[in-house]
Formats: C-alpha cells, structure tokens, sequence
C-alpha cells in the first residue's frame, strides 16, 4: 500500500488529469453556476487549468512543489474571478509545502492542509457557506485520517475523493453566504455549488491519478 | 443565442480591437487586456485604475479618459480580471502620485485586486483601494459577502477622477471616492435574463408575465420574483428600498442615474426617470444632476437600475467639471 509517493512526474499527471476531467465537465460546471451564480464556472476553469496543463508539460523541476506552484501561479493569471485566487493560491500553498522530490501520504495530507488555509484565508468561508471548502474540507479530514492510520497514498486519495463527492452533494439544500450565491440568499437553497463541483473533480483526479501509478507493475 | 459575434472565445479580443478603433483618445494594450487614455498620465497626477468583467459597457472603459479613468482593465465576460492585468494598468499609468484601484464588491474583483495591490506595492507603486458597495438589494451582515458594487461606481469613478485631475493627493481622491460611496445606494429589476456567449443560454428562465427585484449586473438571479407591475410601482419598490437605507429630506441635494441593463430602450428608461422625478419630487428632494440611459449594463438584460447620491456641494463642483470619456461628455 504505501509503494507510491508523489513525484513531479505524477503531479505533473494530476494536473493533466484535472486539466481533462474540467474539458469534460465544463458544461456541467456553467450549468450549476448560471443557477445560482453567472454562468462562467466552467469556462473559467476550463481556460486555468488547460493553460496550467500547457505550462507544466515540459517544466521538469526538481521538487514535486514546483510543479504545483506553477500550476497555481498560471491559475491566477488565467482564470479570473473569484475561482483564480482560491484555487491558484491553494495550489500554491499546496507546492510550497512540497520543496522535495517525493512526498509520501504524511507529507501530501500536510500539504493539502496548507492549501485549504489559504482557500480559507483569502474567501473567509467556514463549512456549511456553501463553497469549495465543503468539498475541501471533508476530503483533507478523510486524507488525514487515512494517512494517520498508516496508508497509501492510493487509499488515502480516493477516500479524499469520496469525501469530496459527499460535501458536494451536501452543499444542494445549503444556503449560500459567501460569494456571489450570497447575494440569492434562501433562493440558493437546492442548487449544488460549483465550486464543491470543481474540487470533487480535483480530487477524484488525484484519486485516479495515483491509482494509476499505484497498479503500473514496478512503479516507485 | 443570437448575438454579433464570430465566436464566444474571441469576444473579448475582438471587442477590445474595436475600441481602439473607435476611440482615437484611447489605447488599448492588447497582450495585458488593458484600455489606457492614449495621452498618458500627467506626472503628478493621481492615475485611477478599475476594472470588472466584462459584458458592463460602457463600464469601465467608456470611461477612461480626461477628468475620470486612467485605465480599465476589462475581464473575460462578467469574470473579474487576473491581477496581471491590474499590475499592467497601474505601471502603465502611474505617474508618481500613486494609483487609486475602484473595484466593484464582488468576491472576484476584490480579491483580484487585492493581489494586484500587493504586487504594485512590490513594484513601489503605491496604491489605495475604493470598494463600491451601493446595492440595497444585499442586506449587510456579517455573514454574507456585503452588498454588491453597482451603478454608483459610475459616480465614483467621474467625481473622484475630477479630483484627481484637480491635483488631489491619493488620500484626498480615495477619501471623495468613499464618500461618494457611503452617499449612493442602487437598486435593480430585471424584466429578461441575460445570456452570455460562453454559455449560450439565458441565466434563468423568466415567464413573460415576472419580473426579477433585486438583480445584480451578472446575470444572476435576484432576490425575489414578482409578477410584473407599472413602472410606477417599480419605481416606488426601488425608491422605499434606498430610501429606507439612506434617508432623504426636503431640500437634499441628489444626483440620480436611471441606468438601462442594456436590453431596454430608452423611452422606458425615461418613463422610469419621470417616475423618479415625481416621487421625490413628492418628498421635497431635488434632483440636482442627472444620467438616463445604459450605463452599466448587463449584456442584453432588460431592466433598469436606480441610483441616488445625496450630493453635497464638494461632489456637485466635481461632477460639473470637464469631462472627456467615450461614454461621458461634457464641459469641454
């Protein structure tokens, strides 16, 4: 179980992977964003992370960090709105956790908590505001919880992811109070937020990304 | 989706490329996303930058130019702009009095902003921040993101840049921008969806016969749906939310914009305007200065918005002053 570790090659395939699951759903993500935002979700994440996946193709540096904080860096400067600084500055925060060449759960699970402390920090949004975090926040517990209890990175991804799954359908009956949702008040209640949306993409992609890795026959 | 484009993605590029062909008082950076006055910046001058999504026109590049904006820096279609544009438009207009961002609250905008004036700051550009927070369709609390900016960055932007083409310091312009603020409250109605290019489809569904009370200017979805009534009694729901948030006595001085979202002609907006004019009329308030027409708008949206400032003598001087912008005229 624990024979994977994150190196730059396999966050540079998370990123890719992120990069293929938003093309897939962008429509998707725009759909839930016209409910309940300005329709631009999709869109916007779609021109970030191709851009990112571009940026990291043939960046070879020498921390698994550094593929990460390009990533997020290439998100400020690409997607805009309110999803750019969140997300860029989370993937930043998660890269400048990781100035090493591999991580292992342990050191992921910390990572990923830096990135939620900055999501956190810069939209000031708690659990239950119906945002990203509701997403996040269940995914790094499950993470930890997991890398705490001695496991893989490949068990303690797709738990993360499963928990994401499950805090973005929880955000449906929730009533927005951060962001432009905010602004429906009680009219937000019964729409799935976009932005859990996106985050359960994000770590189901690393879910699958890692299992990948983790059943290629003499892998790491 | 019927709309003259050639294809969503390139909207805003060509858009921009049209503005520099319309405008020989503006100049468009179109690597960095960034409408300029083609003059520059008076060494001294304090250089007002602000920016948003686009889809807002003329806001804020219709109003770059002498005795208001510097530059704006338009976003992808109602997506905030990246703080890369904002450090562009700052260095590009920065002439040594230091740069006054006005950003509109949304969450995007403001923290787009935010880390554009970190990186100014970097840069040794310094640099001071008004947020526009006029809509009284948002209640305050603390547990929501505040009330949105809307049309009174219009009397921000024009009142503040008077200053500033004055000799105002950066304090001196960024304390009239919050003044001006704290003095102006917004409220709108939406009559249609808007519908974006990416997207293709209207924001929401509306039956002929509603009405959105308490739109934005993004498309989204007010605060409450109503059957449609006369634009009297719109009015009058507008007029008691304002009012009941900034109070107006007789003899008050206002300046007050009738703003079309950008899908209603003007012979409404002006019905919406008498409207207005006679209920505060009714209250002893006077009108002393006046916009009617699509200021800032919601893409195609049909709707209106309304605007009040209780303007003291300071804000009436500066809004007089000359003005040379695509979308404000006067006095030159």
């Amino acid at each position: 179980m624990n024979g994977v570790s994150v190196d730059t090659d396999l966050a540079r395939t998370w990123v890719q992977a992120i990069a293929a699951a938003v093309d897939k759903n962008k429509d998707h993500l725009t759909q839930l964003d016209s409910a309940i935002g300005d329709a631009d979700h999709g869109t916007n994440m779609h021109r970030g992370f191709s851009a990112a996946a571009t940026a990291v193709a043939d960046y070879e540096p020498d921390t698994v960090g550094a593929v990460l904080v390009k990533t997020g860096t290439t998100l400020i400067s690409t997607v805009g709105g309110a999803s750019g600084p969140l997300y860029g500055g989370a993937f930043r925060a998660i890269g400048k956790a990781l100035d090493i060449p591999t991580a292992d759960s342990p050191q992921f699970a910390a990572a990923l908590a830096a990135g939620l402390a900055s999501v956190q920090k810069l939209g000031a949004a708690a659990p239950g505001d119906k945002t990203m975090i509701d997403a996040y926040a269940p995914a790094l517990a499950a993470f930890q919880q997991q890398a705490d209890a001695g496991a893989g990175l490949a068990a303690a991804a797709l738990a993360a992811a499963d928990a994401a799954e499950e805090g973005m359908r929880a955000t449906t009956p929730m009533q927005a109070r951060k962001g432009r949702a905010s602004y429906l008040g009680a009219r937000s209640v019964g729409h799935q937020d976009p932005g859990a949306t996106s985050t359960a993409l994000v770590f189901r992609a690393l879910a699958e990304t890692v299992g990948d890795h983790a059943e290629t026959p003499g892998a790491r | 989706m019927k709309k003259l484009i050639n294809a969503p993605e390139a909207v805003l590029a060509q858009a921009l490329s049209g503005i520099a062909a319309a405008h020989p008082g503006l100049k468009v950076d179109a690597e960095n996303k960034v409408i300029a006055r083609a003059s520059g910046t008076k060494p001294g001058k304090v250089a007002l930058v602000s920016g948003g999504g686009s889809g807002h026109e003329p806001l804020h590049g219709g109003f770059v130019g002498g005795g208001m904006l510097d530059a704006a820096c338009p976003g992808e279609v109602f997506t905030s702009p990246v703080p890369g544009q904002m450090l562009a438009a700052a260095q590009a207009v920065d002439g040594g009095a230091g740069v006054l961002f006005i950003v509109k609250n949304y969450t995007g905008d403001v923290l787009n902003f935010q880390m554009a004036a970190e990186l100014a700051v970097d840069e040794g550009i310094t640099v001071e921040t008004v947020l526009v927070d006029d809509d009284v369709a948002v209640q305050d609390s603390t547990y929501t993101a505040g009330r949105r900016g809307t049309g009174a960055t219009v009397f921000v932007e024009k009142i503040a840049g008077a200053l500033a083409e004055q000799g105002g310091s950066l304090t001196e312009v960024a304390e009239m921008g919050k003044r001006v603020n704290a003095a102006s409250r917004s409220f709108a109605v939406a009559l249609t969806a808007c519908t974006t290019p990416a997207s293709g489809k209207p924001g929401f569904d509306l039956p002929e016969d509603e009405m959105e009370v308490g739109v934005g200017i993004h498309g989204e979805p007010g605060r409450r749906r109503e059957k449609l009534r006369p634009a009297k009694d719109i009015v009058a729901t507008a007029l008691d939310a304002i009012l009941a948030d900034q109070p107006l006595r007789a003899g008050d001085e206002t300046i007050v914009m009738v703003n079309g979202l950008g899908g209603t002609p003007l012979i409404e907006l002006y019905v919406v305007f008498n409207e207005v004019a006679v209920a505060l009329a009714d209250k002893g308030v006077v009108i002393a200065r006046n916009l009617v027409g699509n200021y800032v708008t919601s893409l195609d949206m049909a709707g209106v918005s309304v605007t009040v400032c209780k303007a003291d003598a300071d804000m009436l001087s500066l809004w007089d002053a000359p003005v040379n912008t695509p979308a404000l005229r006067w006095g030159i």
